[in-house]
């Protein structure tokens, strides 16, 4: 009996350590940001603990307007996307519709931030193509002297973060339905009188959403806090305020150091005000619900609303595919006049030029990937394997990651990046550590996991228990069951995790930036460096190689599967 | 893997008696029994236990093969062969598993299903698959060795699974329903088959069935459980008790608070 105690407290250790080990980061560098908001830092001359930073932040020119366009951005972007995702699966779950958007939208978890916002910016530009479709029918030879790409409301910035998240958590919610039994409770609705819509929404929708949650805050956590999207399409005078954040930090003028902090200490507040207002809005949306379904309104005539629901999804999907179609064009432009709508004559002197620049960011960015995402992988298999372990029989006793777990995992997708990764550069300075391979990696870990283990929980726990039990009543050990059994039946799982985790990697401008301190340049942070620069060319080139990697991955992932399984027909509906 | 004592089995005292005995096997579950057992099992002797659902008849078969959720607590002694199962590990314990599905690993083939269980003493490709085909010609289902587990019909994925089984060479079966999901037709013929192949190996088994023909043709004793019967008794379990009793050992381990 005490062997079986030990038995199982090893697993609860590791359950534990594990996510303990991806939260340390977060803890680190916020400890590591409070110290110098309040003023302390040896290391820069601030030896005692004072306001003074704060005093300085606040009489920072444009400050609150700062702070209002990363709430409104943070609140926005959220409710754009979850509405336009309720709206779309409530007019087209089960239709030749949602299967469509299923397969064009799926690629579309490959195109980074970066690179979604470039296209949109050259689509909506007053050179792009919008205005050059525009122009013959309004009759103007040159582009319309307006500012949209940078408006100051930051209304391009939220359409840029729409156009990348809507699809994403769209994805997710095809996920999510699955368990949401959808079909009977569309059924018993619409025999009961409800419209497609109505039943959706108060029947189907709360399950589905409940699941969806944490991926929702995910995103008003980063359009709150999001540096690169803001660097391409946002304002500048005043920039949301994680932007200035790193403007600040990165200032030749050390003493801005301390400002900088305590406004990473605001950023947080930001957010976490951010976070709470959803809440709050998630409790009044919950009762208008729960008012509709106590009112009985049927609405059974929805067609107009069906129509009407499809165009946010469309809109976000088309602008990035688009976007990105515009932006090979460019990279492979001769010279290109306004009203034309294609580029007159085409050649490869773009890329003849960019590639031997690109070569090297590319390698470090695929190394930094790879080795991340496998990292991640390897931490979330044992994690998850432990968790298991923990529960040796029952059937039907659902296995899931204690609550505290979860949330210490998913801790740095709700943090915002740049108020823990200021506290973690300086804690880095402070120990005399260069920016190195090893040291990136570890940093896009703590951001790459949580997606791994998003993406592989789920199905990891739902593999029937019994196929381990007849393998270890085979004579199998545990190690041989996790290699020959439990890991081949779910190939499609563990790729598609490592695909998710690898373009997180990709994806990431600001801890390469901060981390990597300018010396170890990825693909992402040479892009985006490029935005101010507008030579779109260039642009157009960098944002395609950026998606290029990511797109590789789920390519992969998606087709090695199939040729592993050799054929077996279980394995491919898997 | 520790391949000698895998090929040995157990390591027994010889011979103090033959079949599976359960010794005072009492199971409870947060204090309550669920069941109690004393028994016998001759070698080619077939145990059969009824009783109605949440009766704690597969909380038997886990504890017996070594998967008892730790939420349960079990007295008693289950002595195969003159050797003490209960502290080995379940690889060790050398007992079959056959469930209501046929569980075939569907990344494999049926053939490498069958090598997955055959023991690694056996040496050589050819051999091995030798072993494996004349196995499959056992259950009637020669040339099947490159088929998809995917493409079997139910009847044959059970007798393949029947098939990888016994290839380990159990010395001791446990069939949890392993009929209940065949047709009426192959439910007899399927039976025969398994019945006939604990016989002629002289296995000791236990089967778990809501289905009076199944305990007919398995020809053994009968202990029905949850009922108070004077053979097994126990209580079927409480339901409320079960769920109660995992809702906090789920909220024990999320605190840490162990």
């Amino acid at each position: 009996m005490a062997d079986e105690r030990r038995g199982r407290s090893f697993p609860l250790l590791v359950t534990y350590a594990v996510p303990c080990l991806l939260a340390l980061p977060v803890g680190v560098g916020l400890v590591g940001v409070v110290l110098p908001a309040f003023g302390y830092l040896p290391a820069l001359g601030g030896e005692h603990l004072s306001l003074e930073p704060f005093r300085q932040l606040v009489a920072m020119p444009g400050l609150g307007v700062s702070v209002l366009l990363s709430l409104a951005s943070g609140l926005l972007t959220t409710a754009v996307s979850t509405l336009g995702v309720a709206l779309f699966l409530a007019a087209f779950h089960g239709t030749a519709g949602d299967r469509l958007a299923r397969r064009l939208l799926a690629p579309l978890l490959a195109v980074p931030h970066a690179a979604a916002a470039f296209g949109l910016a050259f689509l909506i530009a007053p050179s792009g193509l919008f205005f050059r479709l525009l122009a013959e029918p309004l009759g103007f030879d040159r582009p319309p002297d307006l500012l949209i790409v940078g408006d100051p409301l930051g209304l391009a910035m939220m359409a840029g973060l729409v156009a990348k998240e809507m699809p994403f958590l769209l994805l997710v919610a095809f996920a999510a339905l699955l368990q949401a039994d959808p079909e009977r409770r569309m059924q018993l609705s619409a025999s009961l009188g409800y419209g497609r819509v109505t039943a959706f929404l108060l029947a189907v929708w709360p399950g589905v959403y409940r699941q969806i949650r944490l991926p929702v805050l995910a995103v008003a956590a980063y359009a709150s806090g999001v540096v690169d999207v803001a660097l391409i399409l946002g304002p500048s005078l005043p920039a949301p305020l994680a932007v200035r954040l790193v403007a600040w930090m990165n200032d030749p003028d050390l003493s801005l150091r301390f400002v900088a902090s305590a406004g990473a200490l605001m950023q947080l507040a930001v957010t976490a005000g951010v976070l709470l207002l959803w809440i709050a809005g998630e409790r009044l949306v919950g009762a208008l619900r729960r008012g509709a379904t106590a009112g009985g309104r049927r609405s059974a005539e929805d067609r107009a609303l069906r129509l009407a629901a499809s165009v946010p999804v469309a809109i976000a999907g088309a602008s990035v595919f688009f976007g990105l179609s515009w932006l090979f064009l460019w990279s492979i432009a001769g010279f290109w006049a306004f009203p034309d709508i294609l580029p007159p004559s085409v050649d490869l002197s773009t890329w003849n030029r960019t590639l031997p620049n690109a070569a090297g960011p590319l390698a470090t960015t695929f190394l930094v990937a790879i080795l991340s995402a496998s990292l991640a992988l390897v931490l979330v298999v044992i994690m998850l394997e432990a968790r298991r372990r923990q529960f040796r029989a029952a059937a039907g006793r659902p296995v899931r990651l204690p609550r505290m777990v979860a949330g210490l995992i998913y801790l740095p997708l709700i943090v915002p990046q740049i108020a823990f990764l200021f506290g973690l550069q300086v804690t880095l300075l402070s120990l005399d550590l260069e920016p190195s391979i090893p040291l990136l990696v570890a940093a896009h870990l703590v951001f790459v996991a949580p997606y791994v283990a998003l993406a592989l929980a789920d199905p990891w726990f739902a593999v029937d228990p019994r196929y381990e039990q007849v393998a270890a009543s085979l004579g199998h050990g545990a190690v041989a069951t996790l290699f020959r059994i439990r890991l081949p039946m779910l190939t499609h799982a563990v790729l598609t995790a490592l695909a998710i985790g690898f373009a997180t990697s990709v994806g990431q401008y600001l801890p390469t930036l901060l981390i990597g301190a300018g010396r170890l340049p990825t693909i992402t942070t040479e892009a985006v460096a490029l935005a101010s620069g507008g030579n779109r060319r260039v642009i157009g080139a960098y944002a395609l190689l950026q998606t290029l990697l990511p797109f590789l991955a789920f390519t992969l992932s998606g087709t090695l599967p199939r040729l592993l399984s050799r054929g077996r027909l279980a394995m491919r509906r898997a | 893997m520790n391949v000698v004592a895998h090929a040995r089995g157990p390591d027994v005292a010889p011979c103090v008696g033959e079949g599976l005995i359960l010794r005072d096997v009492e199971i409870a579950l947060a204090g309550r029994r669920l069941l109690r057992l004393d028994r016998h099992v001759a070698p080619g002797e077939t145990l059969t236990v009824m009783g109605p659902s949440g009766s704690g008849k597969s909380t038997l078969f886990a504890f017996v093969a070594g998967f008892l959720d730790p939420a349960f607590t079990a007295k008693g002694s289950v002595i195969l062969n003159g050797g003490e199962l209960t502290g080995l590990a379940p690889r060790r314990r050398r007992v079959g598993l056959l469930f209501q599905d046929a569980l075939l690993f569907p990344h494999m083939s049926v053939g490498e299903n069958l090598l997955f269980a055959l023991a690694p003493t056996v040496r050589g490709r050819r051999a091995r698959r030798e072993a494996a085909e004349r196995m499959l010609a056992e259950v009637g289902l020669a040339d099947t060795f490159c088929r998809d587990p995917a493409t079997l019909s139910g009847g044959q994925a059970a007798r393949v699974a029947l098939a990888r089984t016994l290839l380990a060479e159990p010395k001791l079966l446990l069939l949890d329903e392993p009929f209940s999901r065949l047709d009426q037709a192959l439910r007899a013929a399927t039976r025969d088959l398994v019945f006939s192949r604990i016989r002629e190996r002289a296995i000791p088994a236990i089967l778990v069935t809501h289905d009076p023909a199944d305990a007919a043709a398995a020809g053994g004793d009968v202990v029905v459980i949850g009922e108070g019967e004077a053979e097994g008794e126990g209580a079927a379990i409480d339901e409320a008790a079960l769920a109660s009793r995992k809702k906090n050992e789920a909220l024990a381990s999320s605190e840490g608070g162990r």
